[in-house]
């Protein structure tokens, strides 16, 4: 695997420097796309888009094409969305029901369930399969190409097309509590959310890695929104989020108990990271977040009183927003979602957005969470429209032969990390710093540079004690 | 010339000055529109205005009427909201700091094909009436950043004592996967 390329140069993450050229160069791009992409667990779906057996969705693993369906035992499969005939893509629709998909060229078919002689997404008809090929076709071998590993985590579908990759578990080490934090009821147990109808798609013209730097961390940013604080578009009539205005004296004795303190939290050895808390053991005093709407602000007044109850002084985590390495990033709060950047070439990256409801909400909650969802959210969401401004022209004024030049500064809390608190190999700081994009970098040079997964198993990595050893706090 | 084709010919000249009302009522809204007049423009749309873009999805011939649009009131679109959302996106572009429309796009909007149902809707209420347009909205900002989006509008218009003002507004937009980067402009 030789290439000209070699990325821990361009990432300088101990001087908090990174070159432009991870950003814009095509060269990069091509390389990243079997590196990054070509071994990392994706996020694919949700199961709640195909609840009916034949159900299917088409979504994306980096550049190309999947296939996310359930066969008749329910389980779930995702293949290559390409004919091993010719290449053309099987499947051109977004979603539907199939229980087989054929190919438009010539007519190869490909069953979700196999047969006897095929496994799942095999080959099972070829039109004059004996008079053209005379026994010189091998059926069993030229189904459509499976993902090598798949899992369904509390129902978010994830694969990787690497069977050396470690499994999911591993790949997200103690990252797990934030995204069970995303994906769990809101009254604390295990699982429980639905996705929201309909995926948000959209091209943007920007590098796919500034979303996913930007979720994983970028609190500095916040600035960049101040026009949406000043109209207020949050689901209790301030700012962007749940900020409360309660005017009521009776209501406010039952607020405003802070969390813990938010800080920066990143996983060095794993690459993923988030802005939330570490964990902890009672749940802060209830916080009104929709008194705006009444029966809403009801509902999540019971659903905190179960949370009390279900969780007891078990271990919990608030996180308004991560990014699992590579390119799923989520909002944990509000707006509820996850979203994967997919890349499309070095300067477009096309944006998916799921948004995510506990499924067994009132209609009436889910109806307003999806108004605020959407006035907040995608690329007429009054806070993201402004990030996708931001991407854009970061990316296009990067490209030039002289900017090329000057790396970015990543120095910020450079030196200042201490260990995270409750959470194994994880990094902590308490203030605005860029501790997670310099860890997000390093992981993602040391994907680029690695031969295969021999060399990026997690647990041997030093790069958590390392930054600790390095810093002065 | 007969009673009942004198008849005809009075109805017809009505429908034709209906037509030309709304026509003119679309030509003004684009005008405020196009002119950054986005307040009065507010003043076009009814307060209990249904503003709808849904999803397009791809799907098999026969699935269209069921699946090929997202449906308003319970799944993602590009925008399902009221007057109050609208107003505080004007609010916004007039902060001076919203980065996505600071500085301001150029922005034009051709309205066509407009096509109004000619029997009111409600007989005890306000008149109301359908009009379906089709449109090409061109965005052009910074330098050679372009954006067009091409659709269909099917309108509820009412007419209140000052004029008529959009009651719902369907946009459906000839993408399925979104070419811009983000929506900023009004349909
Ligand atoms: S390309 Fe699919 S059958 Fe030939
Ligand atoms: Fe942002």
């Amino acid at each position: 695997m030789s290439s000209s390329i070699i990325a821990t140069d361009l990432v300088r993450h101990k001087e908090g420097k990174i070159a432009r050229d991870i950003f814009v160069s095509p060269e990069v791009y091509q390389r990243e796309l079997k590196q990054v992409f070509g071994r990392s667990w994706l996020l694919v779906g949700h199961e709640s888009q195909i609840p009916n057996k034949y159900d299917y969705f088409v979504s994306r693993m980096g550049e190309e094409s999947v296939i996310m369906t359930r066969d008749k035992t329910n389980k779930i499969h995702v293949f290559l969305n390409t004919c091993p005939h010719r290449g053309m893509k099987v499947c051109r629709y977004d979603q539907g029901n199939a229980r087989v998909f054929t190919c438009p060229y010539h007519a190869w078919s490909f069953s979700v369930d196999g047969n006897k002689n095929a496994p799942p997404g095999g080959l099972v008809g070829v039109p004059h399969f004996k008079k053209a090929y005379q026994g010189g076709l091998d059926k069993s071998k030229w189904g459509l190409v499976p993902v090598a590993q798949l899992v369904n985590y509390k129902g978010s579908i994830w694969a990787n097309w690497d069977k050396n990759a470690v499994d999911f578990e591993t790949y997200l080490g103690d990252m797990k509590i934030y995204l069970d934090a995303v994906l769990d009821h809101r009254d604390g147990t295990p699982g429980g959310s639905e996705v929201i109808g309909g995926i948000q798609k959209w091209k943007v013209p920007s590098n796919w890695k500034f979303g996913a730097e930007n979720f994983i961390g970028d609190l500095y940013h916040i600035t960049s929104h101040r026009s949406v604080d000043m109209v207020s578009i949050g689901p209790s009539g301030a700012g962007r989020r749940d900020t409360i205005k309660l005017d009521d004296e009776a209501e406010k004795h039952i607020i405003r108990k802070p969390p813990p303190r938010m800080g920066s939290i990143g996983f060095p050895n794993h690459g993923h990271g988030l802005i939330g808390t570490q964990p902890h053991y009672a749940e802060p005093d209830y916080a009104a977040s929709f008194t705006l709407t009444p029966i809403v602000e009801e509902y999540y007044k019971e659903i905190y009183h179960r949370r009390v109850e279900n969780l007891g002084k078990q271990s919990r985590v608030l996180t308004p927003v991560g990014t699992i390495f590579p390119n799923c990033s989520f909002h944990g709060m509000q707006p509820r979602a996850l979203f994967t950047w997919h890349p499309n070439g070095a300067q477009e990256m096309e944006m998916w957005k799921w948004y995510l409801v506990d499924a067994d909400a009132p209609d009436e909650v889910k109806n307003v969470l999806r108004q605020y969802y959407l006035r907040y959210a995608g690329p007429a969401g009054l806070t993201e429209q402004d990030d996708m401004e931001n991407w854009n022209y970061a990316t296009s004024a990067s490209s030039g032969a002289r900017a090329g030049l000057y790396p970015y500064n990543y120095q910020m809390g450079l030196g200042f990390e201490s260990q995270a608190t409750d959470i194994k190999d994880a990094i902590f700081t308490a203030s605005v710093t860029e501790q997670n994009q310099r860890l997000f970098y390093n992981r993602w040079a040391e994907f680029m540079d690695a031969d295969s997964w021999d060399n990026l198993h997690p647990d041997a990595s030093n790069n958590f004690h390392d930054i600790l050893a390095r810093s002065q706090s | 010339m007969s009673q009942s084709s004198s008849n005809q010919r009075s109805d017809a000249i009505e429908a034709l000055l209906l037509q030309r009302e709304i026509e003119a009522f679309y030509y003004q809204e684009a005008e405020l529109l196009d002119e950054r007049r986005f307040e009065e423009w507010l003043d076009m749309l009814a307060e209990d205005i249904i503003y709808f873009m849904p999803l397009r999805r791809n799907v098999k011939y026969g699935e269209h009427a069921a699946s090929e649009n997202t449906r308003q009131g319970l799944d993602a679109a590009w925008f399902d909201e009221g007057k109050h959302t609208l107003t505080q996106r004007v609010a916004q572009i007039a902060t001076g700091i919203h980065w996505a429309e600071e500085p301001l796009s150029r922005v034009r909007h051709l309205v066509t094909n407009v096509q109004v149902e000619q029997r009111p809707h409600n007989t005890d209420g306000p008149m109301e009436i359908e009009a379906k347009s089709r449109f090409l909205v061109y965005r052009n900002r910074i330098n050679d950043e372009t954006d067009i989006f091409v659709g269909k509008r099917t309108d509820l218009l009412r007419h209140q004592d000052s004029g008529w003002v959009v009651a719902k507004r369907v946009i459906l937009l000839d993408q399925s996967t979104l070419l811009a980067k983000n929506l900023t402009v009004f349909f």
